[in-house]
């Protein structure tokens, strides 16, 4: 009866035909890039504007239904899962790219432009969108916003919020908020700043502008291999302490060595402890100085082998390798679950090699292969869901992991986000009066709370269940509750 | 390495005490911005007792000081590293303190190629309008754990909360610096910017005023060589400085912008209206206008730094006027000196109101800035 009503309302609000409620086509929505997790969604809103965006959020809003904004799909922790008795808004025909401005180097897009084609789109210009995730050739731009996401060369150019200069937000409530534009700043507070990273948990994205660099002139690609994963470890910071901030700077262990070797022959040295790629970029002379510094930095490191690529085509093998870590991985074991901890480089070293302590003790192997410029691990921790207990083990080794990131001054996620995923974890890194704070803020754009509930933020009832409640200088909020 | 001094209890039980209260307070750090900010009136809390600077990682490229620290003690630390804060803030007479410099969130001329404070920005411990001691974000680059509050408090000029300390991202000093220049018009200078915006060059930072061009470079030496061989300008000796002053507001087309601004001040005293409506009768007032990159600004009276994303236009048309330029060419403009805030649509001041109400739900923190009296 209420799911009709909402129907009702919902289809007077979109095109014909963008309103998904058979099963059969809901059933690709059940998921995003974190596959463990499924719910088939109530319904499924495709709108291919603005005014149809505001429309489905005014038909929830009158209707008190929940609504999860959802880009491409590709997002890791869950955010985009769909609800059992919630509306599911994808944005994937909204992908348009309105604009490239080449005066201000910037290109207007709708949140469902794939990444990658706004880096298309400039090219003729010589121009680029620097953020790469590694999904770039499917996930959207609205996606990114949601999820501030990453890529291999953020150490250099940034996150997505170093790179998008204005969003036009739709809120529950029916306010349009346009926030920046082509210019470097914007009047008042910095709300895309709460915008950014914030899980579609306080309104809807429907217009980015984003900022366009020039293509760098000339790259260079060095592969150096270590017999002791900690002495890679060292090398990193090395670098960094040199002065030199590479383009990237990518590391992968013994395992992750073995298995991207299998799969994709990139030609890394399969007896390595440890492999550190780095990519240096400027003119051509730069890049050759900088080459030629981080090759007697590794060399002090300690490297058995450093190797400098001589062609695009070597430069593109060195990257393979990297690139295909994650389907390699697919291949040791039938699942594997990919963690996304940062911590201090200066830490890696140790980290590292108390992740293989705790491998040991849960009885799963682990696959470390990770942005080790910026201190962003991706242990991959492999197990067999068949197996009765593995997921749980797998799920607890994990959980292990992201408490030694915190413990080392890290953070519980660098760039996939909390989602459902990680809600447990945000009981240890933040105390009870952070977690109120974000739930006050999350108030100021979304009272009723109808934007993706139960993402990201979890609540205090949750973290006091878990024991897990961190408490800070010693003193709890509401000392006259009680917590058991 | 934490010399310095710890305030931090006492400052959180001072804005605890004064929420109680219902006392309203004014955030008083170096005094350096009271110029464009005017002074509260609630009861001062000064920030200056806390200080020293917590953590500092040269090979972390990262550093975490107390908000009472001098910009010039926490730049001297740097340097001695070789080290620098990318956003290069003002220092405004030159003074300033590390917090003050966050909460106003002003960033110096290699804006559009280094990044603005709220960039490198990577965690903030604040003490919000409660009373609560909170720590939001990292010492991390990448961290996408709960809503980026601590860049939130960017430019929230301490309305949001007060920052006790806060961790920032820091680079290695380039290698080279030089600064070219040329003489030329302002279009030929806007379509020079244009030009740069798209040149893979290591630029960091452009100004054009009283008809000449300048361009600074910085990078590894081969860069810098590179970069003054591809551009048509010429070298110009002691060139840094002639940005250093601009980033403070030291620079003569500055002085000359004060000199009209105090008489404005003046005229103000004996005036019951807004201290601009009052400028604009006692003459020229200095207006910040932001546009994108690439604008081509051509009014004269103006300095435009940041490749054409910021001009500082002295002038003597009324604010209708000057916002009429400013948003034929895409941008806003609003007057620096005695707290002109930029206008914001209905529905962002509305946001605005509703997270002040978040982290400040009684309004005791700076109550007479970003409000919306203009």
């Amino acid at each position: 009866m209420r799911r009709a009503a909402v129907v009702e309302s919902l289809k007077a609000a979109l095109a014909p035909g963008n309103l998904l409620t058979a099963p059969a086509a809901l059933a690709p929505f059940e998921t995003d890039g974190l596959t463990a997790i499924r719910q088939r969604p109530w319904l499924v809103a495709l709108p291919e504007n603005v005014e149809q965006v505001r429309a489905v959020l005014k038909a929830c809003r009158e209707h008190g239904v929940a609504v999860v904004t959802r880009g491409a799909g590709t997002g890791l922790s869950g955010g985009a899962r769909p609800l059992a008795d919630g509306v599911l808004l994808t944005l994937t025909k909204m992908n348009r790219i309105l604009e490239v401005d080449v005066a201000s180097c910037t290109a207007r897009v709708e949140p469902g432009v794939v990444n990658l084609k706004i880096t298309e789109a400039a090219a003729p210009h010589g121009l680029y969108y620097a953020p790469d995730p590694s999904s770039q050739i499917a996930c959207s731009i609205g996606g990114n916003i949601a999820e501030n996401s990453g890529g291999v060369h953020c150490l250099k150019y940034g996150l997505t919020l170093h790179n998008v200069l204005g969003i036009t937000v739709q809120t529950i409530d029916g306010e349009e908020l346009v926030l920046g534009g082509k210019t470097l700043d914007a009047p008042g507070y910095d709300l895309m700043a709460a915008m950014i990273g914030s899980e579609g948990m306080l309104g809807v994205v429907t217009e980015a502008v984003v900022k366009l660099l020039p293509a760098p002139l000339a790259k260079r690609v060095l592969l150096a291999a270590f017999d002791d994963i900690r002495r890679a470890g060292d090398a990193v910071s090395a670098i960094i302490r040199g002065g030199i901030v590479p383009a990237g700077l990518e590391m992968m262990d013994a395992l992750a060595i073995q298995a991207a070797e299998d799969f994709a022959q990139a030609g890394y040295p399969r007896d390595a402890a440890a492999v550190l790629l780095c990519e240096l970029d400027g003119d051509e002379a730069e890049a050759d100085a900088d080459a030629a510094r981080v090759q007697a930095i590794l060399a002090d490191a300690g490297a058995k082998e450093i190797r400098l690529a001589r062609s695009e085509v070597e430069q593109e093998a060195f990257w393979r390798g990297r690139k295909s870590a994650f389907p390699a991985a697919g291949r040791l074991a039938p699942d594997y679950y990919c963690m996304d901890g940062t911590i201090p480089r200066r830490e890696l070293g140790v980290v590292l090699e108390d992740i293989a302590a705790l491998s040991r003790r849960h009885g799963l192997p682990v696959a470390n292969v990770f942005h080790a410029g910026d201190g962003n691990l991706h242990p991959l921790i492999l197990f067999d869901s068949s197996k009765p207990g593995e997921t749980e083990r797998a799920e607890a080794f994990g959980g292990d992991i992201l408490k030694r990131c915190v413990a080392a001054g890290g953070t519980v996620t660098g760039e996939h986000g909390v989602g459902v995923e990680k809600l447990n974890e945000m009981c240890v890194q933040f105390g009870a009066g952070e977690i109120e704070q974000f739930h006050r803020l999350k108030a100021a754009f979304d009272p009723a709370g109808l934007m993706n509930p139960g993402k990201a933020i979890p609540t205090l009832a949750r973290c006091s269940e878990l024991g897990g409640m961190h408490v800070r200088g010693g003193a709890l909020p509401h000392p006259e509750l009680e917590r058991f | 390495m934490a010399a310095g001094c710890d305030s931090a209890g006492s400052l959180a039980a001072a804005v605890a005490e004064a929420n109680h209260a219902g006392r309203e307070l004014y955030l008083r750090g170096g005094d350096s911005k009271a110029h464009l900010t005017g002074c509260g009136p609630g009861a001062p809390l000064a920030t200056r007792s806390h200080t020293g600077i917590v953590d500092y990682r040269p090979d972390e490229l990262v550093v975490t000081a107390r908000c009472g620290t001098s910009l010039q003690e926490l730049s001297t630390a740097l340097a001695a590293e070789g080290q620098m804060l990318p956003f290069d803030p003002p220092r405004f007479g030159g003074g300033g303190t590390f917090g003050g410099a966050v909460a106003a969130g002003f960033s110096g001329p290699g804006r559009p190629w280094l990044g603005a404070t709220r960039d490198a920005v990577l965690g903030a411990n604040i003490v919000n309008g409660t009373g609560q001691r909170l720590a939001f974000g990292g010492q991390v680059l990448k961290n996408v754990a709960g809503y980026d509050v601590s860049r939130l408090m960017v430019g929230a000029f301490g309305t949001l909360g007060l920052l006790l300390e806060v961790t920032v991202r820091v680079q290695p000093r380039p290698e080279a610096v030089t600064t070219l220049a040329s003489a030329c018009s302002a279009e030929a200078a806007a379509s020079t910017c244009q030009r740069l915006l798209r040149q893979p060059l290591p630029v960091t930072a452009t100004c054009h005023v009283d008809g000449v061009l300048r361009v600074r470079v910085a990078g590894s030496e081969a860069g810098v060589r590179r970069a003054c061989e591809a551009l048509p300008l010429d070298v110009e000796e002691e060139g840094d400085a002639f940005f250093d002053a601009v980033r403070d507001h030291a620079q003569p087309f500055f002085a000359e912008a004060a000199a009209t601004d105090v008489a404005a001040a003046e005229a103000a005293a004996d005036h019951a209206g807004t201290p601009h409506a009052a400028a604009a009768e006692a003459g020229p007032t200095l207006w910040r206008l932001s546009l994108p990159r690439g604008a081509v600004f051509t009014e004269t009276g103006a300095l435009v730094e940041w490749a054409g994303a910021q001009a500082w236009w002295r002038t003597a048309l009324d604010a209708e006027q000057v916002q009429a330029r400013a948003q034929a060419l895409g941008g806003f403009a609003a007057p620096f000196h005695g707290g002109g805030w930029p206008k914001r649509s209905a529905s962002v001041r509305a946001a605005m109101q509703r997270i002040k109400a978040a982290f400040d739900p009684n309004g005791i923190l700076n109550p007479h800035v970003m409000n919306d009296a203009h």
